[in-house]
């Protein structure tokens, strides 16, 4: 079982630029890394911290940037919940480093923000829709999506005349 | 005339790609696959779904935060009761509610009464999937089901769709003929429970069908996320009421089975064994619960809760494995992100890696053995 | 010869018309597809299950392929993903046929107004029985059954559509071009 201390100085020695923030007040306890340094810090996380359950990969659509949120947990270790959060400033176009080599949990969890949020992940074996069809335009669970009912011949000219394959 | 057959030269072999599903008697809902075949051997599968999003988590946006409740019903339908309870965790993790006894005694029952119903029902559905069609064990398993629904009509008011574990208790206690039925439900379930080992277990097709089918080892289960009966089938001593200790867990006294073979004959003795266990805790349950109110929260209070701004992560062990929420709060009385961790998307993380390499039979029995419910993969 | 006395008659002679044994035949026995969709999908086995029997109206036989079933009970959610194949299933089916839309997302999308659901299926199949509830319960199932037991037994072989010249396969619809 490691303290909040221990990871916290572990992870700043090994990465002292990736750790941005740890917010307080929070319920759980939460790590705010830079987008850039997540795939290191992740195998670190797995490999040395013993962190090797990732059982929640999802996005926050803020106002100003969009956040990528991981909640791990160590299975054969002990470890309680652990929270990281991604910032990612640019909205136009955010891109964010897979983790589906490290965790395999998030192959299917990372598609679904990229099908919901529109959030690109770099490296990801199959990043197709998941949720919506391939010719589904727009990104339903941004903020700036209204929430609306369609009739069928509304859409019908996104979907392909035959069955995809 | 006779003809000349030339020599054979190697024959040329090609694979085969099928469809399977979103319409199919054995998906257990609109579940699709793209199987690529060489002969009957499974070479690749890819699972496509998404025929059942209903747009949840971005409804729930513009509902307060009661008004979500029945949203959670619909998730795994056949266990209504756990899903309420994790958003109930959830919620009171946000907004730092606290429960009265009574209500955690009367959540476990109803908890521990779903998990033995969703139990039977995957016994009952694997079978269905395996050839035993026309529904005996489905029928031998819904006969029971009745039985326990009729207990939570009572309880809630309504059979499937509870609606009835809330943030701050429970929506109404529960009346007085419920006790006693329950008494005489528990030892007839035992037996139940006892009639479908006795009569399945040993069944040489079943072994057949089922003794290395589908391996799942325990590193990679935990790797992809999996949960549940599906990864303590394989190995792994996790389960989250006793992890976590949520609610009143720590008080009763059960163990947590485990096998170590990964496969489907595993997975359904796992599955029975916990049923069992199950039934102690509502006996233990029964025996102890106190008198009290049942909710610290009335409706009044509850349909205008505006949590502190925060973030918030829940979870329980859930029949199928761990269901989660994670809900983030700006304040108001509308959740600003409403997302649901998802029990049967994670355990269907590896199933291209346990069907490949065999027939396109298991590739049935595999995906019953895991079991999913569909309004839960895709919300 | 042995005459025949008057009281064998009516035990050994049925006079009735084409109208009602074509129409006995077809209720006594609809089977319906094996098509759930979502929860309601659950009450329609438990429907089919030992407590509230639908054998003993002939239809706990549910066909796995539409061109062998005459009753498609919609239930369950109707994504616009599932949209398309729900109406495909629809079309393989042989006429007679007749479709019941099972619980609120059926007839109307439910509670789910969002963007993903089809806001009833009667947008792209005609329906002949609604049944309401949320999951209905199995026995208002068996009503809406004996209610379209009723309708099946009302139609007559000079007025049924598939005796009368029309495309059997319904079209999905399409958008219609701006009126201005």
């Amino acid at each position: 079982m490691l303290t909040h201390e221990e990871i916290l100085s572990r992870l700043r020695e090994r990465f002292p630029e990736a750790v941005l923030d740890v917010p307080e007040g929070m319920i759980d306890f939460t790590i705010v890394i830079a987008p850039q340094a997540w795939h290191d810090v992740a195998l670190f996380l797995r490999d040395e911290l013993g962190y090797d359950f990732l059982t929640n990969v999802t996005a926050v659509d803020w106002p100003d940037r969009f956040e990528v949120v991981y909640h791990l947990y160590g299975v054969q270790a002990g470890h309680p919940l652990l929270t990281i959060k991604l910032p990612v400033t640019d909205k136009e176009n955010p891109v964010v480093p897979s983790v589906v080599d490290v965790w395999r949990s998030a192959d299917f969890q990372e598609r679904e923000e990229y099908d919901l949020m529109g959030i690109r992940f770099e490296d990801h074996p199959n990043l197709k829709r998941i949720m919506m069809w391939e010719g589904y335009e727009g990104h339903p669970l941004r903020k700036d999506f209204q929430n609306r009912t369609y009739s069928y011949a509304e859409l019908e000219p996104t979907r392909k005349a035959t069955p995809d394959w | 005339m006779s003809v000349q057959i030339p020599p054979t030269e190697r024959l040329r072999t090609d694979t085969i790609q099928i469809n399977m599903g979103p319409h199919h008697p054995s998906t257990h809902g609109v579940f699709r696959m793209v199987l690529t075949l060489d002969g009957e051997t499974v070479v690749d599968l890819e699972p496509r779904f998404g025929y059942l999003h209903r747009g949840i988590e971005k409804t729930a946006e513009e509902r307060t935060y009661v008004q979500n409740v029945p949203f959670t019903d619909r998730l795994d339908y056949i266990c209504g009761i756990t899903n309420n309870w994790a958003y109930a965790l959830a919620l009171e993790k946000l907004a730092g509610i606290e429960v009265p006894e009574r209500a955690e005694y009367i959540r476990v029952i109803l908890g521990e009464l779903t998990r033995v119903m969703n139990h039977m029902l995957a016994i009952g559905f694997l079978w269905n999937d395996l050839g035993a069609t026309t529904f005996t064990p489905v029928v031998y398993a819904f006969r029971e089901r009745e039985r326990i629904l009729d207990l939570i009509e009572m309880a809630a008011g309504s059979r499937m769709m509870p609606s009835y574990i809330r943030a701050g208790g429970v929506v109404a206690d529960l009346p007085e003929e419920f006790m006693p039925r329950l008494q005489k439900l528990v030892p007839h379930l035992k037996r139940f429970i006892d009639e479908m080992d006795t009569m399945l277990t040993k069944n040489e097709i079943f072994r057949a069908r089922a003794v290395g089918v589908g391996v799942l080892k325990a590193k990679d289960a935990i790797n992809a996320g999996i949960s549940g009966p599906v990864l303590r089938a394989s190995g792994v001593p996790y389960d989250i009421r006793k992890v976590d200790s949520y609610s009143i867990y720590d008080r009763f006294d059960f163990e947590v089975p485990v096998h170590t073979a990964g496969d489907v004959y595993a997975r359904y003795l796992q599955r029975l064994a916990e049923a069992r266990q199950s039934l102690r805790i509502i006996e233990q349950a029964m025996r102890d619960i106190p008198e009290g109110p049942v909710t610290s929260l009335p409706y009044k209070q509850l349909s205008r809760l505006k949590p502190p701004k925060g973030e918030a992560y829940g979870r329980i062990e859930s029949p199928k494995g761990e269901l989660g929420f994670y809900l983030v709060s700006d304040g108001s009385n509308k959740p600003y992100r409403f997302r649901i961790r998802s029990t049967s998307l994670l355990n269907l993380t590896l199933l291209r890696e346990m069907c490949i390499g065999h027939k396109v039979a298991d590739v049935v029995t595999i995906l019953g053995s895991i079991d999913i419910t569909l309004g839960d993969v895709d919300r | 010869m042995p005459a025949m006395n008057d009281e064998e008659i009516p035990r050994n002679i049925l006079l009735t018309t084409v109208d009602a044994v074509y129409n006995w035949g077809r209720r006594g026995s609809t089977w319906p597809v094996m098509f759930g969709l979502a929860c309601c999908a659950i009450e329609m086995i438990a429907a089919a299950c030992a407590r509230y029997d639908i054998a003993r109206f002939g239809m706990e036989l549910f066909r796995p392929s539409p061109r062998q079933a005459d009753l498609l009970i919609v239930n369950g959610t109707i994504t616009q993903k599932m949209a398309p194949q729900v109406l495909r299933i629809y079309n393989q089916m042989a006429e007679p046929k007749y479709v019941i839309a099972m619980g609120s997302c059926a007839i109307s999308g439910g509670m789910f107004t969002s963007y993903a659901v089809l806001q009833g299926i009667d947008e792209i199949i005609p329906v002949d029985v609604y049944i309401p509830g949320c999951p209905p319960r199995p026995e208002a199932l068996v009503y809406g059954f004996m209610k379209l037991h009723e309708k099946i037994m009302k139609q007559s072989i000079k007025t049924v559509p598939w005796f009368a010249k029309e495309p059997a396969v319904r079209p999905a619809p399409q958008p219609q071009p701006a009126s201005e």
